[in-house]
């Protein structure tokens, strides 16, 4: 630029105006103001656009070294109106976001998440391990009559086993059912095996105190097919135990006596603390069982097996009174579902 | 049942610990729900003799003795009112601990000094008997210590019997288990077979033979009543749980626990002629030995002499017939009762005993001679006096027979996939009892009169597999061919509603089926609910014919708690009586909201929960089944719901039958007053058979033209059903009308008295072109005079 001197505006030199373009530049503070220097310096009628329409007055030999001077000068310009230019809306929208910023620790806003009763999560949580090896679910009525609940399950009035049961009567004939059972007996009377169901619901004994509710659930399984043997009931239910409490707890089998099962099979567990605790009857089915709905028990063989799901839901979550679970106390479903 | 480890081991004695014995006996299905030592933990506590009693200076109830132990004396001064000269006791001497660390030191009474203590049986552990110190026998060894006399170290089992295993309702059947558990051999008490020395015998019939097909009776002539029952007997009693009484019950008793074969005594100067066992007449009544006096059912079956009923057989004794300290002369009963002829008659009369337990279960029908010859021996040791011979009434013919069951060899390895040794598994079975017979294939055995439980082959394998441990036997992952379970998606899961309420805010909850009737008369006083028969309480009477009481209880229970927000779901049967007298169990969803419709936060006040909250709620879930187009909310009018704010709720079902498949409203304000409920409560009962029905989607291809939208601001008369408004603009929209969009209602300020005004949003889109303005035009033309000419809905400017 300096070999220009010649180029001048207003009587400074170009090189000058430039200084002074840049000076003003760097010192504008507001977007307006910036788009008005552009205007300035090289609108279609800036100082420096105009500069260009001067060539002409220039010897020939010299225009082109002069247009290629002044087009650098406007290019430096141009450069320095778009660096403010960043720098402005940059500011600009740091600022903005620093006005925009909110306090995140507030709590969010709308409706919240309810539960599922904690007897609910336990039979569906049962239901998936079982459904993942072939059972699927089967309901019933809970009003049943005599026969499915006792007569058909090997149990006979005046049978000791009633006694066992306290059963909530509405007559001679219909009760409450005391176990689901019955769906088990329905499901074999309408089926020929291979049977695999699973039967949770709600039961019902006359008696309530601290560890007994008139009205609780159960989850009963039924497997009945060939060849199907004590070792079967031992690995399903071995395996069931340590996936539900997802723990690689001891395992114990001990005789016990149901009349729909023979051998009839109580299972405890050890949780690592060296308690047994009592958690499932299960048996081998009786082949009367069978017979009475039409199973051949010589060429059919299965287990049974049945459990309370609020024993489960108490185990797994902790929860000492049976009784809490029928209050739907919200202090107590909200913790746990 | 109780029982004495000691007085077992006198019988088996296996080389292992209690722990193991528990453990060994539990696995073999005799589970032991318990064990306690026999005794405190106490030491230091002697035989001792009172040689004076003086009373004490300084104090009326107290007395000051002095105590030998055989090598000192000392003076003791003591509280208990037999305390007296002569009498042995147990002595704690200074330096002795008693049971909760309790150490006997010196001491001075009302300025007498003391050196030790007399002792009762509680201050022992022994029982709960305080009523003075223990009275121990004049033979009995000055300064021996007291554990050692009575021998203490011992501890009580507390067997939980299944009710097939009467056998093992005695020490003789739970060590004939533990020696085959331990392969070994059984001490059993010789059977002394005790000659007579009178001649007396009672004369016996048996009338009802089904029943009793057994009865043998013993006259014993000039027994001492008072006599002291033995220690050692008194010991074992209490260690069985069952308490001294007098000699003759007491070895009744014994008998029972040792053999299980009950028993019972009759005072002979009370018994009037001959014996007959018969069923009861009619009106006859019976006072029991417990002072009960009873009206007997028809068919009980009584211990009768020739005027009336002496005892509740296999039950209870009577009082008229027993023994007192007066008795001389007894009848000794032992028979047999069949289980099923006696099942249920105890708990009939609200009664349960020892031998009621017993016989329901099943006593060994071989076993009555032994146990008369047992306890005659036992008494006449005891109380003296002269034995006739045994009369035995029996038919034969009624007695149990037990038919051979057998054993297949094949059966047992495909039962517990695994193969046993044959001597194994015969040596097991003859251990139980059995006679075994191998024919190869299988084996044939001969069953015990002392089983019942045992019948069937199935019942063979559960000894086998029992005796040789379900632990032993082997475990496998079953095998089976896969099929995929087919689940159809035109029915929505339970899981799926589930997950949608709660996703909305709401907790599940699960009430009892059972409700007061007095709720339910409330809530729905058109249907009759089942009543229970037998109720637990008379608030729980009645099973629910809908689920909406019971979550209205939750509510109250909740709202008595402070929580003011309540959103409650269930799912469950609703009991419904039917015309034809049948019982509909119907699966029902129910839902209850109340309180805040937001939880309450920092976001600007949140309003009270309204009918539209619960209803856009309910629709979300027939949205999930995508068939909004088969339900529908209809007024109607429910007894239990707000009548200007309750709807019916129809579903179209498959064949096109619209049903009433449920309710949603405000809970009548009458009701809640009546249930002390606050604030308002909406609720919604659906049938989940309804709810759960779901369209699959089909596709329909997407229109690339633009939707076209025209708004409508409209002013109709406040009663006008809007639903109404917005079916009648789907009809005239005409078939590229997409959808109708409610989006504003307004009554009040600037809109003239009893009428709204509301706006509405129409949307057109055509698949294959942009429709023109005209087209568009038409249409809204033809939504706005059927507007204004079936609804006098007029346009606002």
């Amino acid at each position: 630029m300096e070999n220009l001197s010649s180029l001048t505006v207003e009587g400074e030199s170009l090189q000058q105006r430039v200084y002074q373009a840049l000076e003003k530049i760097t010192q504008t503070s507001d977007s307006q103001a910036l788009d008005q220097l552009r205007v300035d310096y090289l609108g279609k009628k800036g100082e420096l656009t105009s500069l260009l329409k001067t060539l002409g007055s220039l010897p020939a030999e010299e225009r082109p070294k002069a247009g290629e001077v002044i087009n650098q000068a406007k290019q430096v310009v141009q450069d320095a109106l778009n660096t403010r230019k960043d720098e402005l809306d940059s500011a600009a929208l740091n600022a903005r976001l620093a006005a925009e910023s909110i306090d995140i620790s507030l709590p969010g806003r709308g409706q919240e998440i309810g539960g599922l009763h904690p007897v609910t999560r336990t039979i569906d949580r049962i239901e998936d391990f079982f459904s993942s090896i072939g059972f699927t679910v089967a309901e019933g009525p809970e009003v049943e009559d005599d026969y499915h609940n006792f007569e058909a399950l090997n149990i006979p009035e005046h049978h000791p086993a009633r006694a066992m049961h306290d059963t909530f009567y509405f007559d001679a004939h219909t009760l409450l059912r005391t176990h689901t059972s019955p769906v088990q007996v329905r499901e074999m009377e309408n089926k020929q095996p291979p049977i695999r169901i699973i039967c949770p619901g709600r039961v019902y004994r006359c008696d309530s105190d601290m560890t007994h509710s008139p009205m609780f659930h159960q989850m009963e399984g039924l497997l009945i097919d060939e060849n199907i043997s004590f070792a079967d009931l031992k690995g399903i239910l071995q395996q069931f135990l340590r996936a539900f409490f997802e723990q690689d707890l001891k395992v114990r089998f001990r005789p016990s006596y149901f009349p729909f099962t023979e051998p009839s099979i109580e299972v405890d567990v050890d949780r690592g603390d060296g308690r047994w605790l009592e958690v499932l009857g299960c048996g081998m089915v009786h082949p009367k069982v069978l017979e009475m709905s039409g199973i051949d028990p010589e060429k059919y063989t299965g287990f049974a097996f049945g459990m309370g799901m609020e024993r489960f839901a108490m185990l797994r979550y902790g929860v000492d009174d049976l009784r809490l679970f029928f209050d739907n106390d919200l202090k107590f479903l909200s913790q746990l579902g | 049942m109780k029982f004495s480890e000691k007085w077992l081991r006198e019988w088996v004695n296996p080389a292992i610990d209690s722990d193991s014995l528990d453990e060994q006996l539990s696995l073999a299905g005799l589970e032991i729900d318990g064990r306690e030592a026999a005794a405190g933990e106490f030491s230091g506590v002697v035989i001792g003799e009172i040689l004076s009693a003086e009373p004490h200076p300084n104090a009326d109830k107290l007395q000051v003795c002095s105590v030998t132990d055989g090598t000192e004396t000392y003076a003791v001064v003591c509280g208990a009112p037999n305390a007296r000269a002569g009498l042995k006791t147990a002595f704690a001497r200074i330096g002795a601990v008693l049971p909760g660390n309790f150490k006997i030191k010196k001491a001075k009474l009302r300025q007498v000094e003391s050196f030790g203590m007399l002792s009762s049986e509680q201050e022992l552990g022994l029982s709960e008997n305080h009523d003075g110190i223990m009275e121990l026998p004049s033979d009995a060894p000055l300064g021996m210590d007291i554990r050692e006399y009575l021998d203490l170290d011992d501890q009580i089992f507390d067997v939980d019997l299944t009710p097939n295993r009467s056998d093992c309702l005695s020490i003789a059947g739970l060590a004939r288990e533990l020696g085959v558990l331990n392969k070994m051999g059984v001490n059993q008490p010789v059977l002394n077979r005790i000659v007579a020395e009178i001649e007396d015998q009672p004369k016996i019939t048996l009338e009802a033979p089904t029943a009793c097909p057994r009865y043998l009776g013993r006259i014993i002539r000039g027994v001492n009543i008072k006599a002291t029952t033995p220690l050692w007997m008194q010991e074992k009693l209490r260690r069985g749980g069952i308490r001294s009484l007098d000699p003759v019950v007491d070895v009744t008793n014994y008998v029972m626990l040792e053999l299980g074969q009950p028993m019972h005594a009759f005072d002979l100067a009370n018994i009037n002629g001959a014996i007959t066992v018969r069923l009861s007449k009619e009106n006859e009544t019976l006072t029991l030995l417990n002072g009960t006096e009873l009206k007997l059912n028809p068919e009980s079956l009584v211990i009768a002499d020739e005027k009336q009923a002496l005892a509740l057989a296999g039950i209870m004794g009577g009082e008229a017939s027993g023994c007192n300290e007066a008795t001389q002369d007894l009848m000794l009963e032992v028979a047999y009762f069949d289980p099923l002829s006696l099942a249920g008659k105890a708990r009939d009369y609200g009664l349960h005993t020892d031998a009621s337990h017993r016989f329901e279960r099943g006593v060994d029908f071989k076993l009555q001679e032994r146990a008369m010859e047992r306890a005659t021996e036992l008494l006449l040791e005891i109380t003296g006096g002269k034995a006739g011979p045994i009369t035995e009434a029996v038919s034969e013919g009624h007695l149990p027979t037990r038919k051979p069951v057998t054993l297949r060899k094949a059966r047992l390895e495909k039962l517990l996939a695994l193969r046993l040794d044959d001597a194994e598994v015969n040596d097991i079975l003859t251990r139980l009892g059995l006679e075994v017979t191998d024919t190869g294939a299988a084996w044939v055995t001969q069953v015990p009169s002392y089983r019942f439980d045992i019948s069937i082959e199935e019942d063979l394998i559960e000894e086998v597999a029992r005796v040789y441990g379900y632990d032993n036997l082997p475990v496998k992952a079953p095998t089976a061919n896969l099929i995929i379970q087919s689940r159809s998606e035109s029915e929505l899961s339970k899981r799926q509603i589930r997950e949608l309420l709660i996703s909305r805010g709401y907790q599940e909850a699960i009430t009892y089926s059972f409700i007061d009737p007095k709720w339910s008369a409330l809530f729905d006083p058109n249907n009759e609910p089942l009543a229970l028969a037998n109720p637990i309480s008379a608030d729980l009477a009645v099973m629910r014919t809908s689920l909406l009481p019971s979550l209205a209880k939750a509510l109250s229970h909740n709202q008595k708690r402070q929580q003011a927000r309540v959103r409650f779901f269930e799912t469950g049967l609703s009991f419904i009586k039917q015309a034809d007298g049948s019982l509909s169990q119907e699966p029902k969803l129910a839902g209850l909201i109340s309180g805040n419709r937001f939880p309450e936060g920092w976001a600007g006040k949140t309003e009270d929960v309204d009918f539209f909250d619960l209803k856009g709620d309910l629709e979300a879930l027939i949205d999930l089944g995508n068939n909004a187009e088969r339900w529908q909310f209809r007024v109607a009018s429910n007894p239990a719901l707000h009548p200007g704010q309750s709807a019916e709720i129809l579903f179209q079902q498959d064949d096109g039958q619209q049903v009433t498949a449920g309710w949603i409203g405000a809970l009548h304000p009458q009701l809640m007053k009546s249930l002390d409920l606050k604030g308002k409560v909406f609720v919604f009962e659906v049938s989940l058979a309804c709810i759960t029905q779901a369209q699959v989607a089909q596709f329909q291809s997407l229109s690339r033209f633009p939707e076209m939208r025209r708004d409508l601001a409209l002013v109709v008369d406040a009663e006008l059903p809007v639903g109404q408004l917005i079916q009648e603009a789907r009809i005239q929209g005409g078939e590229w009308l997409q959808k109708v969009t409610l989006f504003d209602v307004y009554q009040g300020k600037g809109v003239e008295e009893g009428k709204k005004s509301l706006a509405l949003g129409l949307t057109w889109q055509h698949p294959s072109r942009t429709l023109t303005d005209e087209e568009i035009n038409t249409q809204v033309n033809q939504v706005v005079t059927a507007f204004s000419q079936g609804y006098a809905a007029e346009l606002r400017s």
